[in-house]
C-alpha cells in the first residue's frame, strides 16, 4: 500500500503525461471476430445489463455496454412529487445500501433549505452509514467470489453477517432493505439504549468475521491467480473518467469524501483510508476488506460517544415546504463511491430538476478500458469488482 | 381411491399405498429448480432466501439454474421495464414444461411504486401466466418461502388427466407465448389477450 503523499506525487507526474487511453485492440491476422451478447439475462451481471463483446478467440477486442433494462424513471417521478415523497424512491436506487441513499438526499435538501441536524441524529446517521458500508462490501466481495467460481461458501459467509446488520435495520426502521429512515433535519425515530447495545454486540463480532473471511480467502492461491494483474485501472484514467469509491482508491488515488468534505461529523473520528497499489481486481478486493475494518473503527468511536438529545431540528419542516429558488448539491461517500443529489428549486413544492449522480454508472464507464485484451472469463470478474447495482446505473 | 384410514393403517404395517398421481406430483413438487434470474431489488431478497438463514434447500429448491432449459420455475424478482419485458417472455418460452411463475413483489405484480413511470410494465401477468403473486416491496424471505409452499400445494392438487391437468400433459395447451415488440409508443401488443383479459372499466 502506498502512502498518500507518494501517491499524489506519482499522480501529478502521470497527469502531466496527459490523457492516455489503452490502445484500441486489433485482432490477430485475418481471424473473424465472434460477436457475443452477454446479458441481459446472465447469471453474473448483477441484474439486467448487457455487454456486446467482440472476441478474437478468447481475447476481448471490443466491449460495448448496453444500459437501460432497469430504467424506472426515478428522476422524472421525483420532479412530480413533493420533496419528502422522493425519499422512499431513493431507497430503491442502490437497493443494497438504502440508508446511505437516504442520507445523500437528506443532505441535498438540507442544503437547499438551510436546515440544521442535531448532534445525536448525526451520530445515528454515521452509525447506520457505516453499518451499510460493511454489509455492502461484505456482500459485494461475496458476489465477486461467486462469479469466480467459489460457488456458495463466500456468499453464505457474507450473508450470514449481512443478516445480523439487517436485523438491526429492521428493528430500528421497520424494514430490512428499504429503510426510508432519514428525514430533512434529522431522523425518523430515535434509537433506544437496547438498540445501541445490540449494535455494539454486532460490531464486536465483526472483526472476527473479517478475520475468518480473510483466512478463508485473501491468501487463497486460486483467488490470487485469478485476481492479481487482472483488470488494471490506471490512476490517471480513473481520475479522468470520474471514477470514485473503492475503485479509485484501489488504483492508489487518495480521495475519500468523508475526509475531503467532512460532511456530517466525520472530522471527529479517527480512521484511515486504505489505498491500493496496482489497481487490479485484487487491490479492489483488499481495499474493500480494509475499508470494512476502518468502518468498524468508526462504529466503535461513534457508539461510544453518541450523545443524548433531540433527533430532529425543532424548526425543521418535513412536509409541505417550499424552498427558495436556488440549487443545491449534496454528496456523500456511499459504499460504491460518490453519491450526489443535485436539486433545483423554483420555489414550488416539488423540485424543478432532480438529478442523481450515481457512482455505479460512472464507475462502469471504464469497463471497456479494463477489459480489453483479457479473456472472457476475466470480463465477468472485472465486472464484479466494479461493484454495481443496476437500480442505480439505470435509475 | 384408497380410504385414508386404511392407508394410514397399512402405513403402520410398513405397506405403502399410493397412486401414480400422488407419487408423480410428490416428485415434481419436491425439486422445483428456479431459474437464476434477478431483475431488481427483490433479487437480493431472493438470494437471501437461498442463504443459510432461510435455507430454501429445505424445500428442494436450492439449485438455481442459469439456463432456462433446466429450470422449472421463474421468479420474476423485480421491476419489469418495457425494454426488459420481451426478454422475460422469451426466457419463459425457452423453459421446458412443466413450468411455473412466481411474481415476486409489487413491481412484478402491477408496476408497484414505479407504476406511473413511462417505462415500467404494469404487471408481468399481461404477457405470461403467473401462478403465485407475493406482495411486498420487497417481500421478506419468509414471504418467498410462503410462495414456494403455495406453489407446492398447487402442484400437489393438479390431476394428471381431465380438467386442470398441467400444461405438459395437455396437447392443446399453448406452448409459445407471443413476444412483444417495442412499438411506436408502447409495447406491441400491449398485453396477451389470452392470458390477461383487458378489464372493462364501468363508468
Amino acid at each position: 500500500m502506498t502512502t498518500p503523499a507518494a501517491t499524489s506525487a506519482f499522480l501529478r507526474e502521470k497527469m502531466e503525461e496527459g490523457w492516455n487511453r489503452p490502445p484500441i485492440m486489433e485482432p490477430d491476422g485475418e481471424a473473424e471476430l465472434l460477436e457475443v451478447a452477454m446479458g441481459p439475462h446472465h447469471p453474473s451481471t448483477h441484474g439486467v445489463f448487457r455487454m456486446d463483446l467482440a472476441l478474437d478467440g478468447e481475447r476481448v477486442i471490443r466491449l460495448k455496454p448496453v444500459f437501460g433494462y432497469l430504467h424506472r424513471n426515478h428522476e422524472k417521478i421525483a420532479e412530480g412529487v413533493s420533496y419528502l415523497a422522493s425519499m422512499p424512491y431513493t431507497d430503491r436506487l442502490d437497493y443494497i445500501c438504502s440508508l446511505t441513499n437516504n442520507w445523500a438526499y437528506a443532505l441535498a435538501v438540507e442544503k437547499l433549505t438551510g436546515q440544521e441536524v442535531p448532534e445525536r441524529a448525526e451520530y445515528i446517521r454515521v452509525i447506520l452509514g457505516e453499518l451499510t458500508r460493511i454489509q455492502n462490501h461484505a456482500s459485494s466481495i461475496g458476489f465477486l467470489l461467486q462469479e469466480m467460481g467459489a460457488s456458495g461458501t463466500p456468499l453464505m459467509y457474507a450473508f450470514k453477517e449481512r443478516e445480523k446488520i439487517l436485523d438491526l435495520f429492521e428493528s430500528l426502521t421497520g424494514s430490512r432493505m428499504m429503510c426510508n429512515y432519514m428525514r430533512f433535519g434529522g431522523c425518523r425515530v430515535d434509537v433506544s439504549a437496547a438498540w445501541l447495545d445490540a449494535a455494539r454486540k454486532v460490531v464486536a463480532g465483526l472483526p472476527g468475521f473479517i478475520d475468518e473471511f480473510e483466512n478463508l480467502l485473501s491468501g487463497n492461491e486460486i483467488l490470487m491467480a485469478r485476481c492479481q494483474g487482472v483488470g488494471i485501472l490506471r490512476p490517471e484514467l480513473a481520475v479522468n473518467a470520474g471514477v470514485t469509491g473503492p475503485m479509485l482508491r484501489g488504483s492508489g488515488v487518495n480521495y475519500d469524501i468523508r475526509k475531503i468534505d467532512h460532511y456530517g461529523i466525520y472530522d471527529r473520528f479517527r480512521f484511515r483510508v486504505p489505498l491500493g497499489d496496482h489497481g487490479d481486481v485484487y487491490d479492489r478486493y483488499m481495499v474493500r476488506i480494509l475499508e470494512m475494518r476502518e468502518s468498524i473503527a468508526i462504529l466503535n468511536q461513534a457508539l461510544k460517544e453518541i450523545p443524548g438529545g433531540s433527533i430532529m431540528d425543532p424548526k425543521a419542516k418535513i412536509r409541505g415546504f417550499r424552498p427558495k429558488p436556488g440549487e443545491a448539491y449534496g454528496r456523500i461517500e456511499a459504499p460504491k463511491g460518490e453519491l450526489g443529489f443535485y436539486l433545483i428549486s423554483d420555489g414550488g413544492p416539488n423540485p424543478y430538476r432532480y438529478r442523481v449522480r450515481p457512482p455505479s454508472l460512472i464507475n462502469l464507464t471504464v469497463l471497456e478500458d479494463m477489459c480489453l485484451g483479457s479473456n472472457v472469463a476475466d470480463v465477468v470478474l472485472i465486472f464484479g469488482s466494479v461493484d454495481i447495482v443496476l437500480g442505480e446505473v439505470d435509475r | 381411491m384408497v380410504d385414508q384410514q386404511l392407508k394410514i393403517e397399512l402405513g403402520k404395517q410398513g405397506v405403502l399405498v399410493t397412486t401414480i398421481e400422488e407419487l408423480y406430483n410428490w416428485g415434481r413438487r419436491s425439486s422445483i429448480w428456479p431459474m437464476q434470474f434477478g431483475l431488481a431489488c427483490c433479487a437480493i431478497e431472493m438470494i437471501a432466501t437461498t442463504m443459510a438463514r432461510y435455507d430454501l434447500a429445505r424445500f428442494g429448491a436450492e439449485v438455481f439454474r442459469p439456463s432456462p432449459r433446466q429450470a422449472d420455475l421463474m421468479i420474476i424478482s423485480g421491476t419489469v421495464t418495457k425494454k426488459m419485458a420481451p426478454q422475460v417472455v422469451r426466457l419463459y418460452n425457452q423453459m421446458a414444461e412443466p413450468r411455473y411463475v412466481i411474481a415476486m413483489g409489487a413491481c412484478a405484480i402491477s408496476g408497484g411504486p414505479f407504476k406511473q413511470g413511462y417505462n415500467v410494465l404494469k404487471g408481468i401477468d399481461r404477457y405470461i401466466p403467473v401462478d403465485v403473486h407475493i406482495p411486498g416491496c420487497p417481500p421478506r424471505p419468509e414471504a418467498l418461502i410462503q410462495a414456494f409452499m403455495t406453489l407446492q400445494k398447487k402442484i400437489d392438487a393438479q390431476p394428471l388427466t381431465g380438467e386442470g391437468r398441467p400444461r405438459h400433459l395437455d396437447a392443446a395447451a399453448q406452448g409459445e407465448f407471443p413476444v412483444p415488440e417495442q412499438g411506436e409508443h408502447d409495447l406491441e401488443p400491449t398485453s396477451n389477450k389470452g392470458v390477461w383479459p383487458v378489464p372493462v372499466v364501468i363508468r
